[in-house]
């Protein structure tokens, strides 16, 4: 009985099994082959060794520009989000009249991404025409060109990814709501101000949210791709020249796909080690109630 | 934060329901200020697209746009064949949302309620491919359809959900997890083979997180530029992203006839998202993640 329910349980899995090593495993594996050769498609590849690797860290100034412009992104727009989201779901938490139709338009614009998503947000930034420098011109503030200019680029990008911070508030909020009321009624016994009632219960509580936001926040923005391909598609001057979007081009328009791959793994590790240095130090600020159920 | 449950008659005189009704007004104004610049974006997109170029350049702007041009729709979307884009990406996400849900419940069920040596490391492993940057799996893919001689089919974009998706069935398996036993034992007892109880006891209870699955990989699909751009090539083959991509940077300067076919872009989502909010909002619930 305890074996057949073992073989069944594989033979359940098995989908996935053989899907992770056609569509994961085997080519996490080949992509490091490729990394370790010069290959354009049309010829064979040559072995190379790290050379790829060497050319990745010291003698491609672009590359190194792209890591920063991605870095940069990232360091800003993840607390960001972090903080926009969380104060979004702490304003959306209160028991008042309408609440729901208020979630509701925070949340809508997350569920929108991609192609549409951008090319409004191009129109938004219009230096001219464009919804924000005519609010701006309604204050008297002649705004900057946005996309258009190597200084704000980037900015602007930041704002646009920041129209979708209902993805983050919604997993804050139910965690929010996942907060039992007796504790905020304990800590008003004990003459606890808003104040204190936020720091010592709600923030605490709200650590495993706030780590797994964190993780899929730095592992979405270091793969940025689309947003810049469409906007800016890296201009100008290379100011929002994304590790991504880098990558694509040396593959699939140089068709250098030895070196891409190169970058590929390259971002693949840094990912790998910040996602581990998040969790691994986790266990000094997330906190876990219900431990053992 | 926390509201106490009732307030007698008093409290109602008591400075301290003053306070409240102040923390509330202030609240209220927060939020009319936030939804109004969260709301914009869209309302100015909605008013060009029903502009003329001419009226697209005006200063001051037409809020509501007098006369409204509605031919910037039919236009704009005979430009290109829109029509043909949301088919193909209708198909691709048919066939994808049909292969997710019958092999992430598969799989999610077993993960779910069935004991076997290796199961938590395989759970972990599957766990930890969500992690995963896509463009290290990107070009040997490529390649590996290029082989296959997939390229510029939807095989690429369809035959990989067969195999099931690891959000998914994580999500379908933290569903099952809290389907009461005593259901699946009572059908054992009876004489009910593991896949009978699959498709009588458990699908018929856990509708709510399929359509989850379902709503989320429609979702995915529509939304997707990255893989659609490498894999499909030729302009019959574009999905509803490429299309509106190809249409931008054909005709840049007509912002009304770029935000027609970027409002009808969008639309799909917008409905499904008033329609099925709740889905969204309890497909995260269910994965419990969360305090």
């Amino acid at each position: 009985m305890r074996q057949r329910e073992a073989i069944l349980f594989y033979v359940c899995i098995s989908p996935w099994l053989i899907g992770f090593v056609l569509f994961y495993l085997g080519p996490i594996i080949a992509s490091f082959y490729f990394s370790l050769t010069d290959w354009d498609l049309l010829t064979s590849p040559q072995f190379v060794g790290m050379e790829n690797y060497v050319r990745l860290f010291t003698r491609d100034a672009l590359a190194l520009k792209s890591f920063k412009v991605t870095l940069v992104y990232t360091m800003v727009y993840v607390p960001l989000d972090l903080i926009l989201g969380l104060s979004l779901a702490l304003l959306l938490n209160q028991k008042l009249r309408g609440i729901g139709v208020f979630r509701t338009v925070y949340y809508l614009p997350s569920v929108l991404s991609g192609v549409a998503y951008v090319v409004m947000w191009m129109w938004m930034f219009n230096p001219q025409h464009g919804l924000i420098n005519t609010l701006l011109s309604y204050a008297g503030i002649q705004g900057p060109r946005w996309l258009l200019d190597p200084k704000w680029a980037l900015s602007a990008l930041i704002m646009m990814s920041l129209w979708g911070v209902g993805r983050s508030m919604i997993i804050f909020l139910a965690g929010l709501q996942d907060i039992p009321i007796v504790l905020y009624e304990v800590a008003e016994i004990d003459g606890a101000t808003r104040w204190n009632k936020f720091w010592k219960v709600t923030l605490p509580l709200l650590t495993p949210s706030l780590l797994f936001n964190l993780i899929f926040g730095i592992i979405l923005t270091f793969q940025t791709f689309t947003n810049a391909f469409i906007a800016t598609n890296g201009g100008p001057l290379d100011s929002t020249l994304f590790y991504v979007l880098y990558l694509y081009r040396k593959a699939f328009e140089h068709l250098q796909m030895g070196y891409a791959s190169a970058m590929a793994w390259v971002l693949f590790l840094i990912v790998l080690a910040c996602t581990l240095v998040i969790f691994l130090t986790s266990g000094k600020w997330v906190f876990y109630r219900n431990i053992g159920e | 934060m926390a509201s106490r449950n009732s307030y007698n008659e008093r409290d109602y005189l008591q400075p301290s329901h003053w306070r409240r009704n102040i923390w509330n007004l202030i609240i209220y104004l927060m939020l009319i200020v936030g939804s109004l610049m969260f709301i914009l974006p869209l309302f100015w997109a909605l008013s060009s697209s029903f502009k003329s170029d001419y009226q697209v350049m005006q200063y001051p702007p037409q809020w509501i746009p007098s006369p409204l041009r509605w031919q910037n729709y039919p236009e704009a979307l005979t430009y290109v064949p829109f029509g043909r884009f949301a088919l193909n990406t209708l198909f691709i996400a048919a066939l994808a949302i049909l292969g997710n849900l019958l092999s992430c419940t598969i799989i999610a069920y077993g993960f779910a309620r069935l004991r076997a040596p290796g199961k938590n490391f395989f759970f972990i492993l599957m766990l930890s491919t969500m992690m995963l940057v896509e463009p290290v799996r990107i070009i040997p893919l490529y390649i590996e359809f290029n082989k296959l001689g997939w390229i510029d089919s939807y095989l690429p974009l369809i035959v990989p959900a067969f195999f099931g998706s690891p959000f998914y069935i994580f999500l379908l398996r933290q569903f099952f997890m809290n389907i009461p036993l005593e259901l699946e034992e009572a059908a054992l007892i009876d004489g009910a083979n593991r896949l009978q109880i699959l498709w009588k006891v458990i699908v018929p209870l856990s509708k709510p997180a399929l359509a989850a699955v379902a709503i989320f990989n429609f979702q995915g699909v529509w939304n997707d530029f990255l893989y659609p751009l490498v894999f499909l090539h030729k302009q019959s083959n574009y999905t509803i992203a490429l299309g509106l991509n190809f249409f931008r940077s054909t005709y840049t300067v007509h912002w009304g006839y770029l935000m027609a076919a970027s409002i009808v872009a969008l639309l799909p989502m917008v409905i499904i998202f008033f329609i099925a909010q709740r889905y969204f909002i309890q497909g995260i619930t269910f994965t419990g993640i969360k305090g």
